[in-house]
């Protein structure tokens, strides 16, 4: 292995970047719940009003973010080789792909064959 | 970081340590597996004939109690798994500095996380199945049963693997140059750490 690559394989974030990823984590989750607990007790009312249409894409917003910080920071992908992150995002693409595939097709079943009530 | 504390590996085509190119390829695969089995929860969500359904509201007495979901003991759990990912890099890098007292001690508590979020959803199976809703009970209850529970599998191991490395620390057999061993066992357990950063808003917040 050349120098500049496992120079480049270990150089880890330093212990105060992983707590101020700690802390952003948990400030986001804590974030998911507080939105969660708004829509479902309606209140404060505007706030839930303006939250409700966009609720699914808000939580999966911060789910996809929180992903991405304990990827490249926790997991060291933005750190070490890109041939880790191809052999993960590959893949992750794939499953991504899976999820997708799996609604729209179940979703035209279910249009052709609804369930019963 | 000193050279001391750069794990040695035997060469290789790629220039990187096959073991961590191992555990990145068998973290590849179970995305795809874990995907297979959030797509099933959500192809059948909202599809059951019978109750009890996710956010349903349990009576007693015909008052309502609480919701069938456990939203604060839950989130409790997230919390403490999402911190044992910061305990096992901060333990890693004690391994990778040499730091023994680091190691143990952040490695202690990520185990005592780990175990927590098990107990956590051994008591919410148990509190469901004395609520009436067991493994055939419904679509719900069969896709989240299967979903959660390999995931806690997933995490059951995950305590086994990293107890093993904890005891290799205390015995002082994980100098720095071994400090890949950890690498390896926190990269499994940060992924167990994401899938449920998907699981718990999919199954859990979105109704």
């Amino acid at each position: 292995m050349d120098a500049a690559a496992h120079t480049h394989e270990h150089s880890h974030p330093t212990p105060a970047v992983y707590v101020r990823i700690g802390i952003t984590l948990f400030v986001l989750t804590a974030l998911e719940v507080a939105l969660y607990e708004i829509g479902r007790r309606g209140q404060p009312p505007a706030l839930a009003l303006a939250i409700t249409p966009v609720f699914v894409e808000l939580l999966l917003l911060l789910s996809a973010f929180k992903f991405a910080l304990v990827a490249m920071f926790y997991m060291h992908l933005k750190q070490d080789s890109r041939l880790f992150s191809s052999v993960f995002v590959f893949p992750l693409i794939i499953a991504a792909a899976i999820i997708m595939a799996l609604l729209l097709l179940f979703g035209y079943l279910y249009s052709l064959h609804p369930l019963p009530k | 970081m000193s050279h001391a504390a750069v794990a040695a590996h035997p060469e290789t085509a790629t220039g990187l340590d096959s073991r961590k190119l191992a555990i990145w390829t068998f973290i590849g695969s179970e995305c795809m597996f874990f995907a297979s089995l959030i797509g099933t929860y959500l192809v059948y969500k909202g599809k059951d004939v019978a109750g009890p359904r996710p956010h349903d509201v349990w009576l007693l007495n015909g008052k309502e109690v609480e919701q069938m979901l456990e939203i604060p003991l839950v989130t409790t759990g997230t919390a403490l798994l999402l911190f044992s990912s910061l305990f096992v890099v901060l333990a890693l890098y004690g391994a990778q500095k040499g730091k023994r007292g680091m190691l143990i001690g952040w490695l202690g508590a990520t185990l005592f996380c780990g175990i927590f979020f098990v107990g956590m959803q051994v008591f919410e199976f148990t509190h469901f199945y004395h609520r009436g809703m067991g493994f055939t009970t419904n679509l719900f209850s069969q896709t989240f049963f299967t979903l959660t529970g390999f995931h806690g599998g997933h995490v059951s191991l995950g305590v086994l693997w990293l107890s093993t490395v904890f005891v290799l620390a205390l015995r002082g057999k994980l100098p720095p140059e071994k400090s890949l061993n950890l690498e390896i066992a926190a990269l499994y357990w940060h992924f167990v750490d994401v899938v449920w950063i998907v699981i718990f808003p999919v199954v859990y917040l979105i109704h």
